[in-house]
C-alpha cells in the first residue's frame, strides 16, 4: 500500500525519532510511505488558540500536499483529530487521515509488528487520542504484542497530563502541577519508559522528568514498534 | 457579582490557589469521592447514552421555542395565583426582589441554594437595602458564616474540609456548644439547630429553581438536605429568581432529566428531596408567590450558535468534578460564581468581556473528559474554541500567530524556522513567552533531523 506520512510540525522540529520510526515499521509491513516534502502544519495550536481565520489557509495547504493519497497515516493523535474534526468545516474537506496505531490496527490489520523491546513501558492515553480518536486499547494491543516488553498499568491513566497545546505557557502553573501529578504516576510503576501516541504530551511530561534528572525517558509508540 | 470584585484573571488566581496545599488535599479528596460515585450509577445504566441524548434534546427544544415556552410558564404562574416579573438584568432583579421583601414587611429572608441568585448578587443588594439574607443549604451557610466565596455549583463549600467547618462554627455560630467536634452528624446538628430558629421565624423566603415546567407552571428544586423544602413551605412570601434558560416544556420531560441530574451531580440515583409547586394553594403553603424571570446575558448567549450551548447546562457539576484544571485550582480561580469548565463559558457570555472573564475560555486544556461527562452533552470544548475566537488576545500575540502562520505557509520559511527552534531548544532557558516552559521543564535534544534522514536514504 502506498501511504502518506504526515509528519507534523512539532515532530520535524523536535521529534525526528517518531516519523524514522514510522517509516521503519511501515517499510518492515512491506508498504511504500510518501513524504510530501511541502508540509508544514496542520493549524492546530492556530484553530485551538482562537486563530480560525489564520488557520484556515494552512488547512488548505494541507489538503493540496496531500491530494491524491488514499492514505495519510501521523504519528499524532491530536493533529489527527484536528483534521477530522475540524478541516470539513474550514475547508470543506478532509483528507483521510489515520492516526498511526490506528493505522495499523483498522487498516492494515496487524497487531504484531515484529518488534522487540525487553523494558518495562508504561503508557500514557493522550487525551485526543482517548476521547476525539476513540483509539481505546489498539495502541496498547501493539505494545503487548512486543517481545520482551513489559506493559504495566498508569495510575489514573485517563486524567489529562495539562499540556494543553498553549496552555502549556498561558497556564503555565496549573499546567505544570497537573503534569506533576502524571510524571508522579508514571515514576510510581517503577517504569523505565513513558510511552504515548503524541509527542506533545510526552514533551511536557519528558521535560519533567528530564528536568527531575528522574531516569525515566519518553519515547512514541512508533518508536517502541521500530525497535528489533 | 460584587464579592468576586477585584480577582485576577485565571492564571494569576490558579497560581495562588496551587500553592495551597490544604485546598489542594481537600479538592483532590472530595472530587475523587465525587467521581467515583459518579462512575458508579452511571455505569449500571446501559441506557446512558440514550438520556444524554434525551436531555439534550429537551434543552435544545426549550430554547429553541424558548419565547412560546416562557409565556407558557408565565400564563400558568398567574393562573395558579403566582406573579411572574421579568428581569432584563441583574439590578432589576434585585430590585425587585427588595421591594417584594419589603412590601410583605420583612427585615429577614431565608434562602434556598440557588445559582441564579447568587449571580446577580442578591444577598449583597439585600443587605444594602437593609434586609438580611440567610443562606439554609449546609454548604452556603458554611460559605456564608465564613464570608468566603463559593467554590463549587453544587458543593460550594468544597474548598472546605471538616475541621476547618468546625473551626468556623465555633467562630461564627451564635450559641454554638464550645466543644463541638469534626464528627460530620455534629456539624450537621448545630447548623441545624442554627438554623431551626430561623425557618419558623421566616415570612419570606427566596429560592431558584432547578427546571421551571411551561405546561403546568409548576417549578421543581431538587435538593439533599430538605432545608429548601422547609423554605418553600413554611413562610408566608415565596421568591423564586429563575434563570429564563431554566424552562422546559412539559412535565414527562423531568422524567429523563430527574434521572440524569442526580446521578450526575451528586452520584446517587435518586436525590432526597424533590419539590415541586405551582402558584399557592390557600391553606397550604406560602400565601404569595412571585417569579422572576432573570434575563441578565441569556438572551445574548442565546443568539450566538454555539454558545448558546451553554444554556443546557442543569448546573449538576459534574464537569467540575472531572476537570483537571478545576482539581487542581478549585472554583475560586475562575473569578466569578460558575466555576469550572461550565463557568469557562458561560460567564464571559453573561458578563461580557473582562480582563478575567476574557482569561476563562483558556482555563482549559481542551482534554475533553467535561464533554463526556456532561448529562446534556454541552461540547464544551467546542464552546471554549469558539470563545476563544472571541474574547480579547494580549497584545502582540495575534502579531505571533499571523506570523507562525505566515512562516508555515511556505516550505523554505518552516526550513528556517527549523533549524531555528532546533537550536533554541539547546537553550537552558527560552526567551519571551516560552520562558514560561523552561522554568520547570526541559526541551528535547534532537538528534539528525527526519528530512536529512529521509534524503540520504532516498538517495542511494
Ligand atoms: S455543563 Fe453539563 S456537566 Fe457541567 S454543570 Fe452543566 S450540565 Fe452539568
Amino acid at each position: 500500500m502506498r501511504v502518506g506520512l504526515f509528519l507534523t510540525c512539532l515532530n520535524d522540529t523536535l521529534f525526528p525519532g517518531a516519523g524514522k520510526a514510522v517509516v521503519q515499521v511501515l517499510e518492515r509491513l512491506g508498504h511504500e510511505v510518501v513524504f510530501p516534502p511541502a508540509q508544514t502544519c496542520c493549524g492546530q495550536a492556530h484553530f485551538n488558540t482562537g486563530y480560525r481565520r489564520e488557520c484556515v489557509p494552512l488547512a488548505r495547504k494541507f489538503a493540496k500536499d496531500f491530494a491524491g493519497l488514499d492514505h495519510v497515516v501521523s504519528p499524532s493523535a491530536s493533529c489527527v483529530a484536528m483534521v477530522r474534526e475540524n478541516y470539513r468545516e474550514l475547508v470543506g474537506e478532509s483528507p483521510p487521515v489515520y492516526e498511526f496505531s490506528e493505522f495499523l490496527v483498522d487498516v492494515l490489520g496487524v497487531t504484531d509488528v515484529g518488534a522487540a523491546f525487553p523494558h518495562r513501558v508504561t503508557y500514557h492515553p493522550t487525551c485526543h487520542g482517548l476521547r476525539l480518536l476513540d483509539l481505546g486499547d489498539r495502541p496498547t494491543a501493539l505494545l503487548r504484542a512486543v517481545r520482551g516488553l513489559r506493559l504495566v498499568d498508569l495510575p489514573d491513566a485517563t486524567h489529562c497530563c495539562g499540556f494543553g497545546g498553549t496552555f502549556a505557557l498561558k497556564n503555565a502553573d496549573t499546567s505544570v502541577a497537573m503534569g506533576t501529578d502524571k510524571a508522579r504516576n508514571v515514576l510510581g510503576t517503577g517504569a523505565e519508559v513513558l510511552a504515548a501516541v503524541d509527542n506533545s504530551c510526552l514533551m511536557h511530561i519528558g521535560g519533567l522528568l528530564s528536568r527531575w534528572r528522574s531516569g525515566t525517558r519518553v519515547l512514541h509508540v512508533a518508536e517502541i514498534l521500530a525497535a528489533t | 457579582m460584587n464579592v468576586w470584585l477585584g480577582m485576577p484573571p485565571f492564571p494569576e488566581a490558579a497560581r495562588q490557589a496551587l500553592g495551597d496545599s490544604q485546598l489542594r488535599a481537600n479538592l483532590r479528596a472530595a472530587t475523587a469521592t465525587i467521581r467515583t460515585k459518579r462512575a458508579a450509577v452511571v455505569a449500571e445504566r446501559d441506557d446512558w447514552e440514550q438520556l444524554r441524548e434525551a436531555g439534550r434534546a429537551i434543552k435544545d427544544r426549550a430554547l429553541r421555542d424558548l419565547d412560546t415556552y416562557l409565556l407558557q410558564l408565565e400564563a400558568q404562574v398567574t393562573d395558579a395565583g403566582g406573579t411572574v416579573h421579568w428581569a432584563r438584568d441583574a439590578d432589576e432583579a434585585n430590585r425587585i426582589v427588595a421591594g417584594l421583601v419589603r412590601a410583605a414587611g420583612a427585615t429577614e429572608v431565608v434562602k434556598v441554594k440557588s445559582m441564579a441568585t447568587q449571580e446577580i448578587g442578591l444577598n449583597e443588594a439585600l443587605a444594602a437595602a437593609g434586609i438580611t439574607a440567610l443562606e439554609t443549604d449546609l454548604a452556603e451557610l458554611i460559605v456564608q458564616l465564613g464570608h468566603d466565596r463559593p467554590s463549587h455549583i453544587l458543593v460550594p463549600a468544597i474548598h472546605r474540609n471538616r475541621a476547618q467547618i468546625r473551626e468556623l462554627f465555633r467562630r461564627e455560630m451564635p450559641g454554638v456548644d464550645p466543644d463541638l467536634t469534626d464528627d460530620p452528624v455534629a456539624l450537621a446538628s448545630a447548623a441545624r439547630a442554627h438554623l431551626r430558629r430561623a425557618f419558623l421565624a421566616a415570612r419570606v423566603a427566596v429560592s431558584g429553581a432547578n427546571f421551571a415546567v411551561a405546561e403546568t407552571g409548576a417549578l421543581v428544586v431538587v435538593e439533599s438536605e430538605g432545608n429548601g423544602r422547609m423554605c418553600l413551605t413554611l413562610p408566608e412570601v415565596l421568591i423564586s429568581v429563575v434563570g429564563i434558560e431554566k424552562v422546559i416544556p412539559t412535565t414527562a420531560d423531568l422524567a429523563v432529566l430527574l434521572q440524569l441530574l442526580p446521578r450526575s451531580a451528586t452520584g446517587e440515583r435518586m436525590n432526597p428531596y424533590t419539590s415541586f409547586w405551582r402558584g399557592t394553594t390557600p391553606g397550604d403553603g406560602p400565601r404569595e408567590f412571585h417569579l422572576v424571570l432573570l434575563d441578565n446575558g441569556r438572551t445574548t448567549a442565546l443568539a450566538d450558535e454555539i454558545g448558546r450551548d451553554a444554556l443546557r447546562c442543569i448546573r449538576c457539576s459534574a464537569c467540575l468534578n472531572v476537570c483537571p484544571v478545576y482539581e487542581r485550582t478549585g472554583g475560586h480561580a475562575y473569578g466569578s460564581v460558575y466555576p469550572g469548565p461550565i463557568g469557562a463559558i458561560l460567564t464571559p457570555q453573561l458578563r461580557g468581556p473582562d480582563p478575567v472573564a476574557d482569561s476563562l475560555p483558556y482555563a482549559s486544556t481542551l482534554c475533553g473528559a467535561c464533554f463526556d461527562a456532561c448529562p446534556v452533552k454541552i461540547d464544551i470544548p467546542r464552546a471554549l474554541v469558539h470563545l476563544r475566537g472571541k474574547v480579547a488576545h494580549p497584545p502582540g500575540e495575534r502579531a505571533a500567530m499571523r506570523a507562525a502562520a505566515w512562516v508555515m505557509s511556505r516550505p523554505p520559511r518552516f526550513a528556517v524556522a527549523r533549524l531555528a527552534a532546533r537550536l533554541g531548544a539547546r537553550l537552558a532557558r527560552l526567551p519571551g513567552p516560552w520562558r514560561r516552559w523552561t522554568e520547570a521543564r526541559d526541551l528535547p535534544t534532537p538528534g539528525e533531523s527526519f528530512r536529512d534522514w529521509w534524503d540520504a536514504r532516498e538517495r542511494p
